[in-house]
């Protein structure tokens, strides 16, 4: 039996328990945080070299065979998925030696973390449709005990529309799990995709494809329902904002590509229409949010929704190269978007704010901060030779070749927009004198050298990740394309499954 | 808050406690094919150490306890966890349940296995749970 497909839900489940056992010692929390996550990188990586050796890895849980039980299903999209969460659970455990205070680890900052990653990890892993909505509630219930750790009046304002957006979310996919179920008489997805495609085509096939492309759209946070996240991911702990940027979205843009390439593919005529112009909206919206922003973490979150929108772009066009582009898109905006992040940590470690008026001059004091600001903000806005240039290239071209044409410009407009929102921290933060009102907090004790590096470690890991994926794109751009592959050809992925052709 | 010291809460306390608590484990081990199960014994053992709670105070119910509540959450998520692993080892598919049949003298027959200690598993994380809330809701109301 192979358990490399299981091991990235159980290794954080347990490091969890363990550092619940551990309450009591920050340290123990900390080393545990630490190997875990490194053990969740090794796994997920034995996972991915699995699956491009082998293709689709698949697991009966308990021994049920499906579609009876729970099936844990890794293909390459998922593989790629749960290698880079833990990627980014290794950058937030280093980050969060320094990052972390003594009261939020205290009130279970550990453990929920390790929650929230075996909460991401199975969405990733799990071929059942109800189970994608059990992984789902894991994963928020962390999330909002992680948001509002510290209990600030700001918090808690950003968790009350997190959690009021998010349970609708909940509540929309359950009652189109519900109608589906009662239409198809089965949850294992690819049971479900092959009885989907036997069933008369009708109108309530729509209506439920409708229900999943809201409910996954607000979490991913896509128009016209993404103003909780801009309203909440700058309030929490900075680690927390990074690991949610990178990696919350990011599930519900997976559910959408598994859901509407394995189950709804019937009518892309209606569908993914629909998903088009969601998609464009979704940048156009976000790009203009951050233009209006005055607030490092906001700015960014801003982004993060614009960005949803081109991995959008790349489901919608649905063609080989559109999706080749999406997945592409979503391993590099992970990176990209984590790492601009906990930088605006360690900016705030520094001058003590997140208000672009307030801050400046870092580029005279720290160029080398000021550099690795560079790396992912330029990626973020698509210049070459960095990862997004690779990301955005491949999508337009997609698009250019669908021959959607607004879409197109709008998607080019956005990353001139996009670049226009970079400058503009780059402007305020690093370039413009300090103003001269603002006391330095430089002799804050926080922020003596060796409680700085590790704030620094995962920022250069992460910069150099993004600077791999641009230099040396082939390799990670054969990954793409193999996933897009099987993502096209669903037959493949209901044969692992049910081990039949159907 | 309750005010702890009335005397019949006091004399229902002592005895209802330990019944509650025997009635707990009754239903714990029911649990695999008959109604019951770690979920809901976890809760009935709870409310027998919450009407504890709240006859005699916070302190004295930790002391009865023995063990911190939330020690008990991970504790108990540990054994749950546990539980899924010995399939491995057979080189099934984890939490394909185990069973290890023991036969007393005298012809009874104890089913162990692994679906009894994930039951156990949750049975501590809840109790662990509730206790903790209510023992820090009565700590704050107590201070």
């Amino acid at each position: 039996m192979r358990a490399e497909v299981a091991l990235p839900i159980l290794v954080p489940l347990l490091f969890g328990a363990l550092s619940l056992i551990a309450w009591r010692s920050n340290l123990m929390q900390r080393v545990l945080g630490i190997i875990g996550s490194v053990t969740l990188l090794i796994c997920s990586i034995w996972l991915l070299m699995s699956v491009l050796d082998q293709g689709h890895v698949v697991m009966y849980m308990g021994g049920w065979m499906a579609p009876y039980g729970i099936t844990l299903v890794a293909d390459l999209l998922s593989a790629i998925m749960v290698v880079l969460t833990g990627m980014m659970a290794v950058a937030i455990a280093i980050y969060s030696l320094s990052s972390a205070s003594p009261s939020h680890e205290k009130f279970g900052y550990y453990p929920l973390m390790h929650l929230l990653l075996a909460g991401v990890a199975g969405s990733f892993l799990t071929g059942d449709i109800f189970n994608l909505y059990v992984w789902f509630e894991v994963m928020l219930i962390a999330s909002f005990a992680l948001l509002i750790l510290g209990g600030e009046r700001a918090q808690m304002e950003g968790a009350i529309k997190y959690v009021t957006l998010n349970l609708l979310s909940s509540a929309i996919f359950l009652s189109a799990i519900g109608l589906l179920y009662g239409l198809v008489g089965t949850l294992n997805m690819a049971d479900i995709a092959v009885k989907l495609s036997q069933t008369e085509h009708t109108g309530l096939v729509d209506v439920i494809a409708v229900m999943f492309m809201i409910a996954f759209g607000i979490k991913a946070a896509a128009f016209p329902l993404f103003f909780w996240l801009p309203a909440s991911y700058h309030t929490g702990p900075v680690a927390v904002s990074a690991l949610f940027a990178g990696l919350l979205t990011k599930v519900g843009v997976y559910a959408l590509f598994r859901v509407f390439t394995l189950i709804f593919n019937q009518s892309p005529e209606f569908t993914h229409q629909l998903l088009l112009w969601g998609a464009a909206f979704t940048m156009l919206t976000g790009v203009l949010g951050a233009a209006a922003q005055f607030e490092f973490r906001r700015i960014l979150s801003f982004h993060i929704v614009s960005q949803i929108g081109y991995m959008l772009l790349g489901l919608a066009l649905f063609t080989p190269l559109a999706l080749v582009g999406g997945v592409f898109y979503i391993m590099h905006h992970i990176i990209v978007k984590t790492n601009l992040f906990l930088i605006s940590g360690i900016v705030h470690r520094l001058l003590g704010t997140y208000d672009l008026k307030q801050l400046g001059g870092v580029y005279k004091d720290r160029p080398y901060l000021s550099i690795l600001f560079l790396i992912p903000a330029l990626s973020l806005a698509g210049l070459p030779p960095l990862s997004g240039f690779f990301a955005k290239f491949i999508i337009i071209r997609a698009g250019i070749e669908a021959e959607a044409w607004v879409v197109t410009a709008i998607a080019l407009i956005v990353g001139l927009l996009t670049l226009y929102s970079m400058i503009k921290i780059w402007a305020e933060v690093f370039w413009k004198p300090l103003p001269e009102n603002h006391s330095t907090v430089d002799s804050n004790p926080s922020t003596k050298p060796s409680s700085l590096a590790f704030l620094y470690i995962p920022v250069v890991l992460l910069g150099a990740c993004t600077l791999f994926i641009g230099l040396n794109g082939q390799p990670i751009y054969e990954i793409a394309e193999a996933s897009a592959k099987q993502l096209l050809n669903p037959a493949l992925y209901i044969e692992a499954v049910l081990g039949e052709t159907p | 808050m309750m005010k702890p010291g009335t005397l019949i809460l006091h004399v229902a306390a002592r005895f209802l406690v330990p019944l509650q608590l025997v009635f707990s484990i009754f239903l714990l081990l029911r649990g695999h094919n008959e109604p019951g199960g770690g979920f809901i014994a976890g809760l009935v053992a709870s409310g027998a150490f919450a009407l504890y709670l709240f006859t005699f105070g916070a302190a004295v119910t930790r002391d009865l306890m023995r063990v911190d509540p939330r020690n008990l959450i991970g504790i108990g998520l540990l054994i749950a966890m546990i539980s899924a692993l010995p399939a491995w080892f057979h080189g099934q598919a984890f939490l394909t349940s185990q069973w290890w049949p023991i036969l007393l003298p005298g012809g009874t027959e104890i089913k162990l296995s692994t679906p009894l200690f994930f039951d156990i598993g949750v049975y501590v994380t809840v109790l662990g749970s509730v206790m903790t809330m209510l023992v820090a809701l009565t700590e704050t109301e107590e201070r």
